[in-house]
């Protein structure tokens, strides 16, 4: 249960498995029985009110891209589930298909239904066994149950769901890099347009929503609009998933409704920073989140607000430095992650991350001078103007929000000898 | 390259049939493409797609072996290089780097006398870096075949590593 003991999304409990069983005693498949009875549009539109938004990093209105996908006249509609969660920080997609695969299955029937889609897959990354396994086993179940499959309750709608395993390519989280990864190909993005709402999976239109999203569907439909705007804030309604890791206390999934603090998150889930330390930087939204100081983490979490502030919310993500910890070697090990999964497409992410690595590494053995830091700035810039696709622009967060609140730690990394060089130059 | 010794009793390449069975379970010359390399190199002695097994790939889907190759090439998880029976993946990212992963492959490699991407000389271990595991609640964090452990020490990582030793070594007098 989360905050005020209110009944929330997910109302997480870690040890906990939900079988079918204990899901439909507590409410699971009345939201599908519900949209079933009633016109595709009325669930459409419950959605819509309540303000759900892409839990995967975007926050694009879920009822929107359903809607894209319903109201495209070609046939041969897929669903899929991108649950490739590979955002350095994020555990919470993984917490969810563990632990509730039936939420998760109920969320991608439901869109399926809503969207006219028969065909869906589930797109996990390789790197989860475990979580395949489970999937696999209740999606059996939920076919053998009714639930799934043929027939779906009777109603002669009808959905044939697959797992689909990556291959440990973060860039296929992409939307369109996940495609191609479906067709066989490399997984590396798209022109967009088209959206994969309009000419997606072999070229059909293709409903593609995060995990954690899907999931939030059954318990808006079943539950209604109005009890889901009753959590969060006016501007970002419901509950957000957040996997707090690195120098608190408790580290762990947590969900909250939105309009909660930073602050308020890491003192009190997190129980703050360990004892004798305080917090000095929080990277929130994974690796291709910013990297912030601690006196902006009163900002509440909040889709308008964080954009505001600059932050990024997305994946959910918050990884807590406290005054221990060096700025630079935390950049460097994001750059040198995104150097990896660049799919080598375009030049300024493949080219500028490897500046960036070359710099940073320069920095760090007191090699590099100011100089270098303008450059780095020039190369962040480029980085994240000039790529292709999200991952490139999302590469250059952490850089550009280090370089801009921590600039005293890139200048002191600058060596001495260097800094006396350029001086009589 | 890597050099690896062929194991005693074990066949090193697999055989045209256990590929066409895979690929026939999978959908046949449609199969996805990716889901059978990964079921392939599962299913291989060394757990890597050998060059053998993408020409038969390539031949059985009906697609070129560079198609093949490109595919196979671009992801992490698919190896084109033989591995050995435990598959040791120490996470990389910052959440376990700030929990001490340095330290913890550090301990990895003086235990096992290797370094990041090589082999064990009796073909028991490899060692590989992974982004994210999705296990930062329990940094640093590796992952050993299915299994995850976390919340390591530099001694307590040993032990994971003596317990494949010990499960390989059943019944061995």
């Amino acid at each position: 249960m989360g905050v005020n003991n209110k009944e929330l999304v997910f109302n997480i409990s870690r040890e906990e498995f939900v079988d079918l069983k204990t899901y439909r005693e507590r409410g699971g498949y009345t939201a599908l029985q519900k949209a079933l009875r009633q016109p595709p549009e009325s669930s459409i539109q419950e959605l819509k009110s309540a303000g759900l938004r892409g839990r995967g990093g975007a926050a694009f209105p879920t009822a929107v891209k359903i809607e894209m996908v319903r109201n495209n006249g070609e046939t041969g509609r897929y669903v899929i589930c991108n649950a490739d969660e590979g955002e350095p920080g994020t555990f919470k997609d993984r917490f969810i298909m563990t632990h509730l695969p039936f939420q998760v299955i109920e969320g991608i029937t439901l869109a399926a239904y809503l969207a006219g889609a028969e065909n869906g897959y589930i797109y996990v990354r390789h790197e989860y066994p475990e979580v395949q396994r489970i999937l696999r086993e209740s999606i059996k179940e939920a076919e053998e149950a009714g639930l799934l499959g043929e027939d779906i309750l009777g109603s002669g709608i009808r959905l044939k769901l697959e797992i689909f395993s990556g291959a440990g390519s973060y860039l296929c989280g992409e939307e369109t890099a996940l495609l191609s990864s479906i067709e066989g190909r490399k997984g590396r993005p798209r022109v967009k347009p088209p959206y994969p709402t309009q000419s997606g999976l072999w070229n059909k239109p293709t409903l593609i929503n995060n995990v954690e999203t899907l999931a939030n569907i059954p318990k808006i439909i079943e539950k209604g609009s109005g009890w889901y705007r009753s959590i969060g804030t006016a501007d970002s309604t419901g509950t957000k998933l957040i996997s707090l890791s690195g120098d608190v206390v408790n580290r762990g999934l947590i969900e909250v409704p939105f309009g909660i603090t930073f602050a308020d998150i890491i003192e009190e889930y997190g129980l703050g920073a360990k004892p004798g330390r305080t917090v000095k930087a929080v990277n929130i939204g994974g690796a291709s989140g910013v990297l912030v100081p601690g006196f902006m983490l009163e900002t509440p979490l909040e889709y308008t607000a964080c954009a505001k502030a600059g932050i990024t919310i997305g994946s959910g993500a918050i990884f807590v430095l406290d005054d221990t910890r060096p700025i630079l070697p935390n950049v460097h090990n994001r750059v040198k992650f995104f150097l990896h999964e660049s799919c080598g497409k375009c030049t300024p992410c493949r080219e500028g991350l490897r500046q960036a690595n070359v710099i940073l590494s320069k920095l760090l053995s007191g090699m590099a001078t100011e100089s270098d830091v303008v450059l780095l700035e020039r190369y962040t810039r480029a980085i994240q103007e000039a790529s292709f696709c999200g991952l490139g622009q999302a590469a250059g967060n952490s850089l550009k929000s280090s370089l801009e609140y921590f600039h005293e730690e890139y200048l002191a990394a600058c060596g001495q000898e260097c800094r006396d060089k350029e001086e009589t130059a | 390259m890597l050099a690896m010794p062929i194991m005693m009793g074990m066949d090193i390449f697999m055989g045209t049939a256990e590929i066409r069975f895979i690929i026939k379970q999978l959908g046949g010359r449609n199969a996805p493409l990716l889901q059978v390399l990964l079921a392939v190199q599962d299913a291989a002695p060394q757990r890597y797609l050998s060059e053998e097994a993408v020409n038969e790939i390539a031949r059985l889907l009906e697609i070129s072996r560079c198609r093949v190759y490109s595919t196979a090439s671009f992801y992490s998880e698919i190896s084109l290089e033989p591995r050995g029976i435990h598959l040791i993946r120490v996470c990389t990212n910052a959440p376990c780097e700030n929990a001490g992963k340095q330290e913890i492959q550090e301990a990895i490699e003086r235990e096992l006398g290797i370094t990041v991407g090589q082999t064990t000389t009796d073909g028991l271990f490899t060692l590989e870096s992974v982004n994210c595991l999705g296990a930062c609640f329990m940094s640093p964090a590796i992952k050993v075949d299915d299994t995850l452990y976390g919340n390591l020490t530099t001694e307590s990582v040993v032990s994971v590593l003596d317990s494949f030793r010990k499960e390989q070594c059943h019944g061995c007098k």
